[in-house]
């Protein structure tokens, strides 16, 4: 082929191989990534959804069930039940608490004073900090005789309970760490929101003879509804998945009182090969959270502002 | 921070009209106070990192004296010297797993970043959603299936499950990214297509550098993921010589269940990285998370 017709070529079909090198350019720069979701999470999915109505220990060939595994689950399997409930427990503990106190947490690093950064850095922490390190601290923080809780406590006057094997108070022991673990999170997107509302609302209010409270009421908390907002669902969707805090320290015992749904997932599907039932257990955890976000999407009307 | 900043300055000019019912200027008093608070809350966030440090470095017997001590006597070192006899594979396969993560996920995400914030090309929009649409679906929902996948094609008690899977899927990445390149001045580009560089060109020398703090964001959250993750090694990795730190860690604990300084000093080296990392790069981690968790 000559340099002559080449060139004719070109000129002639310039506008259309123009937009289709601009579309192979593109394709080529996502390719790596919509290849990689194909592969790992959209044929995963389809594979999921098939596992879910068999009995498979993910070995010996599939054997097909129908909606068999849902009906155990809610009719056969007692622990599922508990397990749901000691996630709800866990859940209704945690969110609460870490978005209050994060908030707690937000208001005071947003104070005009030196060394803010170093306080937040502090408060910060435990949120990078690895879950194994975390929990070999607490294991022994949490000792029933020589822990160092106890000993605190005992310097106080106060005989402190077998916190980790006692049925009552593993959950809000296990809570308790889950909240100072993770509250620097929610601390960090309040800061930013704080940071974001205009001075001159609250100079405006203050000139206006707004106490602090009343500003506190009328400008910071609904200004920050959306970060509020972001944070109930985002804390909601981790908190109910939690594993690691519970692999780490209890095991989900005394007995079943701390085991967790994902947690028991887990046991069934790679301790008890029973990957079909697993695969519909974390079908029934995705519509559950789905569920719930949508439920709190449809009530943000009633509370967020956005100004 | 600048908000902070502008606060302070309204505030010390005292603009309020006199005699009002409202917040007296910052004196030294509530000052006092609220250094006095926000040290008591530092120390009890502290604490336990305090503890496992102070532990590490204490004869065994000195461990859990009853009412605790939280800083060593007489600092003992040998713990170190013990634990790094016993961990360096797991070290650095938690090293080498970090560095595939952490590198990995800045090529794919930046190069998919630039084409959905930068390039116009047909189904851009469809393939955006395509990867967004992935993030609804919790992680654990993939998990089994791909754990079949892997056993299927031999990659079980591989690396290959740690690190292939996240880097080719980094939807979250991928958005930061774009919103990353998106707000680049076009002038930039078009200097760059004057001058002939291709769209590779473009990218890689004039667009990429422009984002580093996006790319620095990225590279802290992902390595703390990776370096951090229990889930993944614990169901993929069965051969110790392969197993990361925190696997490892969890296996130590009731091997040496009665070794407490010897556990200290594993947990502390596994936590030192990333604290190190963290200090030196925490900017760029925050702006991460309030940029993307309030878009997201």
């Amino acid at each position: 082929m000559t340099a002559l017709q080449l060139g004719a070529k070109r000129a002639r079909r310039s506008p259309r191989r123009s937009r289709w090198r601009r579309n192979i350019e593109g394709w080529l720069f996502i390719a790596p990534v919509i290849l990689g979701i194909l592969v790992f999470q959209f044929a995963p999915l389809l594979v999921s959804i098939y596992a879910s109505l068999t009995d498979w220990d993910g070995l010996s060939p599939a054997r097909f069930v129908g909606l068999n595994n849902f009906k155990t689950l809610f009719t056969g399997d007692s622990l599922f039940i508990t397990t749901l409930r000691n996630t709800a427990y866990f859940t209704i503990g945690t969110v609460p608490v870490s978005i209050a106190v994060g908030f707690g947490l937000a208001l005071l690093c947003n104070q005009p004073i030196r060394g803010v950064a170093i306080f937040r850095t502090a408060y910060f922490a435990p949120f990078v900090t690895n879950i194994v390190a975390i929990g070999f601290v607490w294991f022994y923080f949490f000792q029933p005789t020589d822990g160092v809780l106890n000993g605190i406590l005992g310097v106080a006057g106060i005989h402190g309970p077998a916190w980790l094997s006692s049925s009552s108070w593993v959950m809000p022991a296990l809570i308790s760490v889950s909240v100072w673990q993770g509250v620097g999170y929610p601390m960090i997107i309040l800061l930013a929101g704080l940071q974001g509302i205009p001075v001159e609302l609250n100079e405006a209010a203050t000139v206006d003879g707004a106490s602090r409270f009343r500003r506190m009421r009328s400008i910071t908390i609904p200004l920050l509804t959306p970060q509020f907002f972001f944070l109930s669902i985002t804390q909601f969707i981790s908190s109910f998945q939690v594993f690691g805090l519970i692999y780490v320290l209890t095991k989900g015992g005394p007995g079943h009182d701390s085991t967790v749904y994902i947690y028991y997932l887990y046991q069934n599907a790679f301790a008890y090969g029973k990957m079909g039932y697993a695969s519909a257990m974390a079908w029934l955890v995705f519509v559950l959270i789905a569920l719930v976000t949508l439920v709190q999407w449809k009530l943000q009307k009633r509370w967020v502002f956005y100004g | 921070m600048t908000v902070a900043a502008t606060r302070t300055t309204t505030r010390t000019q005292g603009q309020r009209a006199p005699g009002l019912v409202s917040k007296p200027k910052q004196g030294w008093l509530s000052k006092a106070v609220l250094y006095v608070i926000m040290s008591v809350l530092a120390i009890m966030f502290l604490l336990p990192l305090i503890w496992m440090i102070g532990s590490s470095l204490k004869p065994e017997a000195d461990v859990l004296a009853v009412p605790p001590t939280f800083l060593p006597l007489h600092p003992d070192w040998s713990n170190y010297a013990e634990v790094f006899r016993i961990i360096p594979t797991y070290f650095w396969n938690s090293v080498k797993l970090a560095t595939l993560n952490v590198s990995g996920i800045l090529i794919t995400s930046s190069l998919a970043g630039f084409a959905f914030g930068r390039l116009r090309f047909w189904g851009r929009n469809f393939f955006f959603m395509v990867v967004l649409s992935t993030a609804i679906v919790p992680g654990i929902v993939y998990l089994i299936p791909q754990y079949i996948l892997f056993s299927k094609i031999g990659w079980v008690d591989t690396h290959y499950p740690l690190w292939v899977p996240r880097v080719f899927t980094p939807v979250f990445a991928t958005f930061l990214m774009r919103q990353a390149f998106i707000t680049l001045p076009q002038e930039l580009e078009d200097a760059g297509r004057i001058d002939g560089s291709s769209t590779f060109g473009i990218y890689l020398r004039i667009m990429l550098p422009q984002t580093k703090p996006t790319l620095a964001a990225i590279g802290m959250f992902t390595f703390l993921d990776s370096w951090n993750d229990l889930f993944g090694p614990l169901i993929f990795l069965n051969t110790p010589s392969l197993q990361t730190l925190p696997v490892a860690m969890a296996e130590f604990q009731t091997q040496y269940f009665t070794r407490v300084s010897l556990l200290m000093a594993a947990a502390t080296i596994s936590v030192l990285p990333v604290l190190v990392i963290y200090l030196l790069a925490q900017r760029y981690f925050i702006q991460g998370i309030t940029t993307s968790g309030l878009r997201g």
